[in-house]
């Protein structure tokens, strides 16, 4: 039996191997999936998280501590379904039409995955079109846009007015973010929330899905 | 230090270019579009951005190529097209400078984050040496790194570009943390200046961020830790959204006002980033005529 408070310190720290190493030996000690990903690991992303917040530390460790939670997860999530437990939300994730970056779009989906959501990356350059077609497919709650480029950033309004015109709107909630988005243009165009930093996205995406 | 900066230093403080992505957008460049794809297919419009920058009086002018290093033009499907760019961008700029104005290139960033494991800085030093040598070739006096979000990939690119023997700038965004003044990796203006020094860069800078007001403490704090120039380009603020326009709402004389703090701070070389044109520049040099004065 693994001393489990050391796994919380390796995905702070990032250290992927050793996360995953004590994730394996948890397991094969029969500790409880959801109790390890509760208690262990959550409660590593917030601290992380927290740090963020208050500059202690940069994108550089929010990645490599998202990418740990990620390995350990990847071992846990198959017992967690297989035990009926649901994924806290499935999100969708894209930078909008005519933008190539992903700098920011990657690490608020590994940001989503880490806190325990299901992600689905639709990569950069998305047109309104590919979001409804997978909305069509699959039970989402959770549309994230992202745009570096001011001239790319009414891309986010067009999805949101797509999502009307085909009458799926009600059904996800629809978070922006990027470097000139704003609160106030998250209002203007009807987004239902906004976070100008990857930590927050993740904050105010479980707020929207009540987890 | 270069003969060329050297030359410049002589009578500084050096007035630089305005933004030339925000100039194009004016100019139809469309959302999404590659501006340096326009060296190929609108050389005209420009030629004419740079040449308003020579007319206001710019020193230095950049090079379209901002975007223009293979990793950055493969996103738009035009790596193939990585030497054609580079060499319209310095033939333009040259038509427009036409002696009167020194032409550096632009090197923007990859794109991609050496921290995420998504490119090695031999990927990096390969590319940025690619467009370096395009560059140098075509006749450009010095080469800009702009708007770097990691020190370790402007470093990389540092040290490519020298390899050509040219001088070369190395300016970095400072605009995270809770009082913005760190790189998006949360190296600090100190850390940052000093390891640029080392890496070998003839003059160090700030550019793109977050207003022309955050941009006194940060170049004192350039300036206090190392014995390079400092280079420094503001946005005119942050672009909000006005009826679906983008607009930026600093305007040349709120922007010429913090001038003689940027020079008090220590500034040598001064120019605008994103939401910057000519007017601005003509601006920037009311302010430094008076202080070349006194």
């Amino acid at each position: 039996m693994p001393e489990l408070s050391k796994l919380t310190d390796a995905i702070i720290d990032g250290d992927s191997k050793t996360a995953v190493a004590l994730t394996k030996e948890a397991l094969d000690a029969k500790v409880d999936a959801q109790e390890l990903v509760s208690k262990y690991m959550i409660p590593a992303m917030d601290e992380v998280g927290r740090r963020y917040e208050i500059g202690d530390c940069f994108v550089p460790e929010l990645l490599i501590a998202a990418r740990a939670m990620k390995g350990a997860l990847e071992l846990i999530r198959p017992l967690l379904a297989a035990s009926g437990a649901k994924p806290v939300g499935r999100v969708l994730i894209g930078t909008v039409k005519g933008d190539l970056h992903d700098i920011g779009k990657n690490l608020v989906a590994s940001m989503l995955e880490g806190a325990g959501f299901e992600v689905i990356d639709l990569g950069v350059d998305v047109p309104p079109e590919k979001i409804l077609g997978e909305l069509k497919t699959r039970k989402v709650n959770m549309v994230a846009l992202s745009a570096l480029l001011t001239t790319t950033m009414p891309g986010m309004k067009t999805v949101i007015e797509e999502l009307k015109k085909a009458g799926v709107r009600e059904q996800v909630k629809v978070i922006v973010g990027g470097a000139p988005v704003t609160q106030r243009f998250a209002d203007e165009i009807g987004a239902d929330g906004y976070s100008d930093n990857a930590n927050g996205a993740v904050s105010v995406a479980r707020k929207l899905v009540n987890a | 230090m270069s003969a060329v900066l050297q030359k410049l230093l002589a009578h500084a403080p050096v007035l630089l270019d305005g933004a030339l992505g925000t100039q194009l957008l004016k100019r139809g460049l469309r959302a999404g579009e590659c501006p340096d794809a326009w060296n190929l297919s609108r050389p005209a419009e420009v030629e004419a951005v740079a040449r308003s920058y020579v007319e206001a009086g710019s020193e230095i002018i950049l090079t379209n190529t901002f975007r223009a290093n293979r990793m950055a033009l493969e996103g738009y499907g035009l790596a193939g097209k990585t030497e054609e760019i580079n060499l319209a961008a310095v033939e333009i700029a040259r038509r427009a400078a036409a002696g009167h104005a020194a032409v550096f290139a632009s090197v923007g960033p990859s794109g991609k984050m050496l921290a995420a494991g998504e490119v090695t800085e031999t990927d990096l030093q390969r590319t940025f040496a690619e467009q370096a040598q395009i560059l140098a070739t075509a006749g450009v006096e010095g080469f800009a790194i702009e708007t770097m979000a990691d020190l370790a990939e402007a470093k990389v690119a540092v040290a490519a570009l020298r390899e050509t023997g040219l001088p070369v700038v190395a300016s970095l965004v400072f605009d995270s943390g809770k009082d913005k003044d760190r790189t998006m990796t949360g190296v600090t203006p100190e850390k940052a200046a000093q390891e640029l020094t080392a890496a070998g860069a003839d003059a160090i800078g700030a550019n793109c961020g977050r207003g022309i007001a955050g941009y006194i403490p940060i170049c004192q704090r350039l300036r206090t830790s190392t014995d390079r120039p400092i280079w420094i380009k503001p946005n005119a603020g942050l672009p909000q959204m006005v009826d679906g326009q983008v607009v930026y709402k600093t305007t040349p004389p709120e922007f010429a006002g913090f001038i003689s703090a940027l020079l008090q701070a220590g500034a040598s070389f001064i120019g605008g980033c994103c939401g910057t044109g000519p007017d601005f520049i003509r601006a920037v040099e009311d302010t430094l005529r008076r202080w070349r004065r006194h």
